[in-house]
């Protein structure tokens, strides 16, 4: 899409006019009929079950931290398509456009496309699979009713996905970035990248990085003040420390990606000279900075990953972690190193060779820490009795797959090495191998391991199984070639090859991307047989895998208010202490329990946020300006509800907590 | 349950071993967790203080970088500056008044104080202004330099913040005078309090780091 | 020990496929020393690692199996979560691999620093006494590579050439992006940013046509933007400078604005001669005299800029788009503009702006040879 005599900018519509629709683009013509088409599908589906009430009273407007948690993994899923869409066709290109041959995609289409996969996959893929892990999971394990700001909570999920909706909406109105997923400047400046590809990326990234640094602050506030009683810091669930230490991090770092990118929308948008070539500005201010958030955004990630495999290894071993202590001390050393190594990513820039060695052998320390963990993990195997369910197959294979990427990373942490290693396949291979083999691994294994106790039913195994093999193998195929030809000097963004020799590897490459597409496709084909079967599947016991920590004491699902009664905690692992010292379900004397009300604020702030975004990008400046104000109207107006919360009245809780004991009572 | 409740139950654990069936698993009452708005809004000014450190950063790296314009000495008026930071200074005092009053329960004397704060807050705002369209008129605009740039986007960021404090104050007394000095309300004003304070704070970092530096540089 | 035994025969194989794909990893076996030396890295830091990788994963398949659920004979100690010793040997085993390779990280960081002139030729043969680098200065430009070689006055645009065994001393800088400069051959990358020189330098030591490109993404010609190094004999290199300096092409400051449009695909070209300050100018972004260079600026600004005088010092080039895609729509771009000189003087080409008259601090102006560095600019 580069209109050739573009008109210039009306007042009504700003730069917006028809030729911004791609309808001269075969593939996305049909990507849009198709996403047309599911979407009028879901639309009518959604009226002929008269479900609009429903979704809106139950589901949008839901301030309960499960159904955001499970929100936030609907996002990440569908994202999730949408962001390996663009990896098969990226594979498909590289395997085709050799020799002469310029493949199916023109640069144009194929720069946009690696900056959306990457963009997406870090922000709208495994940010919303970890938030959204988080969210479920943290209230639970701390023995809480919900999160600290319940009304918050809502307000972020729903900023985050306004930012992946505007991502969205560039692959069918303009265009999106073609300068990489971090969009360095000069390139992504307005003299290099004058169209609204970077303005999509900046607007979704910072509208989302609202919803993601306040969901930070959230997570951190009920972390800290609403721990049951009796659970220490050294009482939490690893999960839970490693969630705490992930939005500490959240809170600390993406202040610095929104700052920085509001700095590149000065310049973009006002003619500031903070990032340009001349009049004074420095490109590399702008590197330092992207990546003194960047480095610690692959930490929040990974971080929540161990705490979901320390959780899963603990209970499928049927033992306590190994090392409780130093686990916690690793996390908390690795969160804090995080923040030390961010030049790694630009050895090459010519820092000097002390400054280059001070960050290498930083970077190089927080292996110690990580090795510690996997080492926990595997004394945790050690004389236990461990039972290869899913979510224990996960972490095996995370912890051999994460250790190679580990390898491999240390490797480019040495800098005369990255000199040669940089850029090419190799790190691309290395950062693929640390995020899926450690942090999408992670997701599934937590994914696997919850799933019962969110929603009632164990996921089909056999399917399962099929999607773990696929994407296992489907890996490596896809990605030690990568290794391989990062060791023959090929360099990463690249559209077309002369080398005739590369090609085998590219296609063994696509290969292997083929099999996490049937991965992909088992784990929904999963999900859509494991719910035609959940009668079969039931849990009823809401402990389906004899697991340790406090969410496995409530029922599967949880009820709305989480625990009839708050807990008391004695013992790190504190159910597997209950059920160790003879406790009894409380089965009467149930009182009132106050819970937050919901509210649509968060939804109409979060559309309006979309509008306001939408008009920037579009210089649709009166769109833009009405946006903002009523962005603060409707804030100001928010906040002169003061009847926030209400009391779930006694008879509701008893008949919720019968129910069950009659449940319980007729396994027995 | 508070700290020290979960500090004993801790104790007396240590001690416990094996089955204990008269154990306690579970508040019988209702439990009332500690309220997290006030930590909640540090971390929310934490995270602030951070952009502001970006923005300290960049002028640090760039304030130098005149591209042969005119400097900060040649551009400040620091009597200017000095009066507003005056008035800013002035304002905190001020927010203290009202938030003594409030701790005395006296509703009027806190809307006063408040209202004092206000008016401050909007001279300040009225300053920076005119000062920003006295630069831009002279032709020192942002896009000038990368100093300029920095400098507005800085000092500019500041006063953006202060003029959602302004807003903020305005709504909060509307709904003082709605409903009075009630548990919420305070909660509201020791937040603003906090993050009135806060932009203090910051002013005097960019008095010192811009302004007075710049000017004798 | 079965596991054992059956993991080790698989281990074995990961260096024999490794040795079949060696053949073409240009990474791996290349042929400048730079380059073997960060090869030996790449292959000693592995090596050190995999004597704590390969037990770790050996021990969790060896795990995973012993302590299945249906294999009753093992061990079950559901309580067993702490050894002092153990918890020793887990944090000292990665520290000790890491101090190691700390120790390598720093000494060869230093030593194989691009900015550092070369010692040696390869292992064996040092630098001779008062060898003369050959000095290429390259410059990225969109989407192509320009190579000046100041000791020849040539200069050529997407075709290097050195003689094998002399140190090779590369300035580095761009025009609009940042690029890489790689040759992974002969040594490792080094950015090639706007405004900033970067540095490296490298000695080829087989004869032979190597592939180079940018190795940093900067736009839709990216993939386009390769050239071939050519390690050359002492006598066919100074044939090679000969054949280039025949051309009867010339690049200027004019040339070289057009040159610096956006293209893709340019074939190799040779430049007979070129000034001996147009690097120096593109470093500086004054190609065009009517613009103030970077390094003038940067010696007015560390007296304290130019006062109020300067403000009105900036002015647009009515050539200077489109320069991209859709470039037109994109602002004018505005630069600070030279303060006339004898050595500068306006060329009429160029649309010139007013400049105000009095330049208030111009006094300590004087002539500079050296511009900022990748380096120095950082710290400014």
């Amino acid at each position: 899409m580069t209109p050739a005599h573009q008109a210039p900018e009306s007042v009504l519509f700003g730069r917006l006019s028809l030729e911004a629709i791609p309808y001269h683009e075969p593939i996305l013509l049909a990507t849009f009929a198709v996403a047309a088409l599911g979407g009028i599908g879901v639309f009518a589906a959604i009226t002929y079950f008269r479900l609009w009430a429903w979704l809106w009273r139950e589901w949008i407007t839901s301030i309960d931290h499960k159904k955001i948690g499970i929100m936030y993994m609907i996002l990440g899923l569908i994202m999730l398509l949408r962001g390996f869409a663009d990896a098969l066709m990226m594979r498909l290109q590289q395997a085709i456009a050799f020799g002469g041959a310029e493949g199916y995609l023109p640069p144009h289409h194929y720069d946009q496309i690696f900056t959306a996969h990457g963009v997406i996959m870090i922000f709208f893929v495994a940010m919303p699979f970890v938030t959204g892990l988080m969210n479920y999971l943290v209230p639970l394990q701390i023995g809480a009713r919900d999160v600290a700001f319940p009304f918050l909570n809502n307000f972020s999920f729903w900023m985050t996905t306004a930012g992946a909706v505007l991502v969205m909406v560039s692959l069918f109105v303009g265009e999106f970035a073609t300068t990489g997923w971090l969009a360095y400047p000069p390139l992504s400046g307005i003299y290099s990248s004058p169209g609204v590809g970077v303005d999509y990326y900046i607007w979704a990234l910072q509208i989302a990085g609202v919803g993601t640094t306040l969901s930070g602050v959230n997570l951190i506030a009920t972390i800290v003040k609403m721990r049951a009683p009796g659970m220490t810091m050294m009482r939490m669930p690893v999960f839970t420390w490693t969630a705490l230490c992930s939005n500490v991090l959240i809170v600390a770092s993406f202040p610095v990606l929104g700052a920085t990118l509001a700095l590149l929308s000065l310049d973009r948008y006002v003619g500031t000279n903070f990032f340009t070539n001349d009049l004074g500005g420095s490109a590399m201010m702008y590197v330092n900075l992207i990546w003194i958030w960047g480095h610690p955004e692959v930490y929040i990630l990974i971080l929540p990953a161990f705490g979901v495999f320390s959780e899963v290894v603990a209970a499928f071993c049927g033992k306590r972690l190994f090392g409780y202590a130093s686990m916690v001390y690793a996390t908390v050393v690795i969160t804090i190193l995080s923040y030390l190594v961010w030049l790694h990513h630009f050895f090459t820039m010519g820092s000097g060779a002390s400054v280059n060695s001070f960050f290498g052998i930083t970077t190089m320390i927080i292996s110690i820490p990580t090795g510690a963990k996997i080492f926990n993990w595997l004394f945790t195997m050690y004389k236990g009795r461990i039972r290869f369910d899913l979510p224990m197959m996960w972490t095996v294979s995370f912890m051999i797959t994460f250790t190679i990427g580990g390898m491999t990373g240390v490797l480019l942490a040495v800098p005369p090495a990255d000199f040669v290693l940089h850029n090419s396949l190799f790190l691309i291979a290395h950062f693929h191998n640390v995020i899926i083999g450690g942090v999408l691994f992670g997701m599934f294994a937590g994914i696997y391991f919850w799933w019962p106790k969110a929603f009632g039913f164990r996921l089909d195994p056999f399917w399962g199984k099929v999607s773990f093999w696929c994407w296992t193998v489907g890996f490596y195929f896809a990605f030690m070639p990568l290794y391989v030809l990062g060791l023959m000097g090929v360099t990463r963004r690249m559209s077309k090859f002369d080398d005739p020799s590369l090609q085998i590897w590219f296609v063994i490459a696509a290969i292997g991307a083929l099999m996490i597409l049937g991965g992909i496709a088992a784990f929904l084909v999963q999900i859509f047989v494991s719910f035609m079967k959940r009668e079969e599947l039931k849990d009823e016991t809401g402990d389906p895998w004899n697991a340790r920590t406090l969410e496995w004491s409530t029922s599967s699902p949880p009820p709305p208010y989480n625990f009839a009664f708050t807990p008391i905690v004695h013992d790190l692992d504190a159910w597997w202490d209950m059920k160790r010292r003879g406790y009894i379900r409380p089965t009467e004397g149930f009182i009132p329990i106050h819970m937050p009300k919901n509210t649509g604020a968060g939804f109409v702030l979060a559309v309006i946020a979309t509008i306001a975004g939408f008009a920037l990008i579009w210089h649709i400046w009166w769109l833009a300006v009405a946006g903002f104000v009523a962005l603060v109207a409707t804030a100001i107006v928010h906040t002169f509800n003061y009847k926030r919360d209400f009391h779930i009245p006694a008879s509701e809780v008893v008949e919720t907590e019968d129910a069950r004991t009659k449940l319980l009572a007729a396994r027995a | 349950m508070s700290a020290s409740a979960t500090a004993d139950i801790a104790a007396t654990d240590a001690a416990m071993q094996g089955p204990t069936p008269g154990r306690d698993f579970y508040v019988r009452g209702e439990h009332h967790p500690e309220n997290g708005t006030l930590l909640g809004f540090w971390l929310y000014l934490m995270s602030d203080c951070l952009v502001f450190a970006v923005l300290f950063a960049c002028y640090g790296v760039l304030g130098r970088n005149y591209a042969a314009g005119p400097s900060g000495a040649d551009l400040f008026d620091l009597k200017l500056v000095a009066i507003n930071t005056g008035f800013l200074l002035a304002s905190s005092i001020t927010y203290g008044f009202a938030m003594l009053e409030m701790q005395q329960n006296h509703k009027g004397t806190t809307l006063f104080w408040l209202f004092v704060t206000g008016c401050f807050g909007a001279a300040f705002l009225a300053l920076e202004l005119y000062e920003f369209w006295h630069l831009i008129h002279e032709g020192a605009t942002p896009q000038r330099s990368a100093f300029l740039s920095s400098f507005f986007t800085l000092v500019g960021t500041h006063g953006l913040h202060v003029t959602f404090g302004c807003i903020w104050l305005v709504t909060l007394m509307v709904q003082v005078i709605k409903h009075g000095l009630i548990p919420a309300n305070r909660r509201r004003l020791i937040c603003l309090s906090m993050f009135w304070h806060f932009l203090d704070v910051v002013w005097i970092g960019v008095f010192t780091f811009v302004y007075l530096m710049g000017s004798l540089a | 020990m079965k596991p054992f035994g059956r993991l080790f025969r698989a281990l074995a194989i990961i260096p024999a496929f490794l040795a079949l794909a060696g053949c073409e990893m240009v990474v791996m076996s290349p042929s400048g020393d730079i380059a073997a030396q960060q090869r030996d890295l790449v292959v000693i830091s592995t090596v050190l690692m995999l004597l704590i990788i390969v037990p770790v994963i050996a021990l969790t398949i060896a795990f995973a199996w012993k302590y299945r659920a249906s294999n009753k004979d093992a061990d079950y100690d559901p309580d067993w979560h702490h050894s002092t010793g153990l918890e020793v040997v887990i944090w000292a085993a990665p520290l000790v691999i890491i101090i190691a390779l700390g120790a390598i990280t720093w000494v060869s960081t230093h030593l194989l620093d691009p900015y550092r002139p070369l010692a040696r030729l390869d292992a064996s043969r040092p630098v001779p006494e008062g060898t003369q680098p050959l000095r290429v200065q390259a410059v990225a430009l969109d989407w192509k590579w320009l190579f000046f070689y100041p000791d020849y006055g040539v200069a050529t645009v997407n075709e290097l050439a050195a003689p094998v065994d002399r140190p090779i001393s590369f300035q580095l800088t761009s025009s609009s992006v940042m690029n890489s400069f790689y040759v992974p051959a002969l040594a490792g990358m080094i950015y090639a940013m706007p405004a900033m020189e970067t540095k490296l330098h490298a000695v080829i030591n087989k004869a032979g046509v190597f592939d180079g490109f940018s190795a940093n993404y900067s736009g839709a010609g990216f993939s386009d933007m390769r050239f071939k190094f050519h390690g050359l004999s002492q006598a066919d290199f100074d044939k090679w400078i000969e054949s280039v300096k025949a051309s009867a092409d010339q690049l200027d400051r004019a040339g070289f604005i057009e040159l610096e449009k956006p293209s893709v695909r340019v074939a190799p070209r040779k430049y007979g001669s070129t000034p001996a300050d147009l690097y120096d100018a593109i470093l500086n972004r004054c190609v065009d005299s009517a613009k103030m260079c970077v390094k003038d600026m940067m010696r007015v600004d560390a007296q304290g800029g130019m006062g109020l005088a300067g403000l009105g010092n900036v002015f647009s080039l009515a050539y200077d788009q489109p320069r991209r895609q859709g470039a037109h729509v994109a602002p004018q771009a505005r630069y600070v503009a030279a303060i006339c000189t004898p050595e500068a003087p306006r060329d009429g080409r160029t649309v010139e702006a007013p400049i105000a008259a009095p330049l208030g601090k111009r006094a300590s102006l004087e002539p500079s040879t050296s511009a900022g560095t990748a380096r120095v600019a950082s710290s400014n």
